[in-house]
């Protein structure tokens, strides 16, 4: 029956016959041949062809206007959206075609109009003895070839230099440990070190200060810590971990826990913007119920009482930032967090 | 001067002092209290507010109280200002249509009037925040910083494209698409329903401007990416590539195993 693989055509029920002592059943075959139009009709392979054609010349159309929608519309300074978002369109439809053509050309070649003979293969027996045997012969023949076993030193030096391999690795993710768990538990809004001049709040983006009465009932203010603006590197990891909402809300509707009595104003309120779920900005919101939603996964955090969760998969409540009022009349923090602000972590619970 | 102190002890003399200190006390308190309400409006006639009145008892008595002090099915209107009174009136949120979890934006029950009458007697029962100047509306700020002050005090809930989005419960924060400028003013100084308040000292009237002329930008220029689904991130984006996205992919692979005729 000639090779399997040659394509040449092959006669259903004369493959696989083996196996047949059983007699269970009688192997059917492969189905016979049937052609396709473009095999016996001229016309319809014709045809065919010219298809394969169109398909390749729209490709070379989609490349030819890629090119001149990326080289001749002028993005320059005076461009308006119109022109980027033409350009957009232009681009990925080009590319789309471009791609598309040279796909389906060769596939609808592949399929219309090249050989498209049945080939099946017998199946070969699985292992046998001696197989496995020559293998471990194999085997053994590398081990006696390196001659590791002759040459103990290269044989020690060897296992030195594998067992000394991952210290390295231990060195890296050692320096991710310690040094990023004390970053997380300090902000911006720890007062000064040397001269304990407490941070102010600052509006977020302008940077400017907020007297306690401008934040009037049903207010939200986005804050950030005063010189965050000023920072020359760092900025966006140093916001990212100080971002604060202060509301104000009437003060007989706060329920204040033992201890935090002075960490508010006047029923004016600070809490930390991010959630501590897995981290999302906290910010919607709302003024009549009190609740702030987390827009990520509906984490609703109760602001009557303290920013305790009431809905959704964050486990612990918001970190309050402890504010008082300067000599200026404006607020200040009079204390960092009192934990460490966003989702947990590792390390959170050791100091 | 020497008549006057001859004049001192003259009956009337008791009287006249009487009435000049009044008078001077009434000036005082009248030039401090206007410092203070700064805000009152002044912009309405006594008509203005009388026809306002009679609107009000008519539509929103029922719930606001006869004199807007509200009652249990509604809220004080005392000192609410006039830029709440227009903003629930001009947007048809009053008169409520039905109780739910928030008043819905429909089509106005009142006429430009007849809403101006409105404000001018909500403006009568205590200062509050007054109608916008037109200055801060006419969209010509600077539409950067507008963006910038967006993104931070108000994306978060309608979202970076304006389109809205989901609060809790049921409440939700409206699409700004086609919103009147006018509007958009009077929701950042009231704070209507769940919104937080925007007063002029959080956002100056000049970053509301600002806020103002981003959103039309946004709204006049479209999306730079082509057809933006709404806006509204991966719910319609993500629909839209598990149907058109892995029905064009089904769609080719039936074709790749299909036999040609």
């Amino acid at each position: 029956m000639g090779n399997p693989s040659d394509g040449a055509p092959q006669q259903g029920g004369t493959v696989a016959t083996a196996g047949q002592a059983g007699g269970r059943f009688e192997d059917p075959g492969i189905p016979p041949h049937r052609p396709r139009l473009a095999d016996t009709d001229p016309k319809a392979a014709k045809r065919a062809e010219r298809q394969v054609t169109a398909l390749f010349v729209i490709s070379v159309i989609g490349t030819v206007v890629f090119l001149i929608s990326y080289f001749a519309i002028d993005l320059g300074n005076d461009s308006s959206i119109d022109t980027i978002r033409t350009q957009n369109i232009l681009l990925g439809l080009s590319t789309a075609f471009a791609m598309l053509g040279i796909g389906t050309g060769i596939v609808h070649w592949a399929k219309a109009l090249m050989p498209d003979h049945e080939v099946s293969e017998a199946r070969h027996a699985v292992r046998t003895e001696e197989d496995r045997a020559a293998a471990v012969r194999i085997v053994d023949d590398i081990i006696e070839e390196t001659g590791i076993k002759r040459r103990p030193l290269i044989r020690n030096t060897l296992i030195g230099a594998l067992a000394l391999a991952p210290l390295p690795a231990l060195a890296v993710f050692g320096d991710l440990g310690p040094n990023a768990n004390d970053k997380l538990r300090h902000t911006m809004w720890a007062p000064n070190a040397q001269t304990g001049k407490k941070v102010r709040l600052t509006r977020d983006p302008d940077g400017t200060p907020i007297r306690a009465s401008d934040v009037t009932i049903g207010s939200a203010f986005h804050v950030i810590p005063e010189g965050l603006n000023d920072l020359k590197e760092g900025k966006l990891n140093e916001k990212a971990k100080a971002v604060v909402l202060l509301m104000r809300l009437n003060p007989e509707d706060l329920n204040i826990s033992p201890g935090r009595e002075s960490w508010s104003y006047n029923g004016i309120v600070a809490y930390s913007k991010i959630c501590t779920h897995v981290g999302c900005p906290v910010a919607l919101y709302e003024q009549q119920t009190h609740h702030l939603l987390c827009p990520c996964h509906q984490s609703t955090f109760d602001l009557t009482h303290e920013c305790q969760v009431i809905f959704g998969p964050a486990s612990r409540p918001l970190p309050q930032l402890p504010i008082e009022v300067d000599s200026d009349g404006y607020l200040v923090a009079t204390s960092d967090f009192h934990e460490p602000v966003g989702p947990s972590y590792w390390e959170r619970e050791y100091s | 001067m020497k008549a006057l102190s001859q004049k001192r002890r003259h009956p009337l003399a008791v009287v006249a002092l009487l009435v000049m200190g009044l008078l001077l006390t009434g000036v005082l308190y009248s030039v401090a209290s206007t410092a203070n309400q700064a805000k009152a409006d002044s912009g309405f006639t006594a008509s203005d507010v009388s026809s306002g009145q009679k609107l009000f008892v008519a539509n929103c008595a029922t719930c606001h109280g006869m004199n807007g002090q509200g009652s249990a099915s509604g809220p004080s209107l005392v000192g609410v200002g006039a830029a709440a009174a227009d903003f629930q009136v001009s947007t048809g949120r009053m008169p409520m249509q039905m109780s739910g979890p928030q008043a819905q934006r429909k089509p106005a029950q009142f006429n430009a009037d007849q809403t101006r009458q409105l404000a001018a007697f909500v403006a009568s029962l205590g200062a509050g925040p007054t109608l916008p100047d037109e200055s801060m509306l006419d969209g010509k700020g600077d539409a950067t910083h507008g963006g910038e002050l967006f993104r931070v005090n108000c994306a978060m809930c309608h979202n970076a494209a304006a389109a809205g989005g989901a609060l809790t419960r049921g409440k939700f924060a409206p699409s700004l698409d086609g919103v009147p400028a006018q509007n958009i003013y009077e929701a950042m100084v009231t704070g209507p329903q769940n919104m937080p308040v925007f007063s002029d000292a959080n956002i100056s009237p000049e970053g509301k401007r600002d806020i103002i002329t981003f959103l039309q930008t946004i709204q006049k220029q479209g999306s730079p990416g082509g057809a933006d689904l709404g806006s509204l991130g991966p719910v319609s984006e993500g629909l839209f590539i598990w149907v058109a996205g892995l029905g064009v992919i089904i769609a080719f692979t039936i074709w790749l195993t299909s036999r040609s005729s």
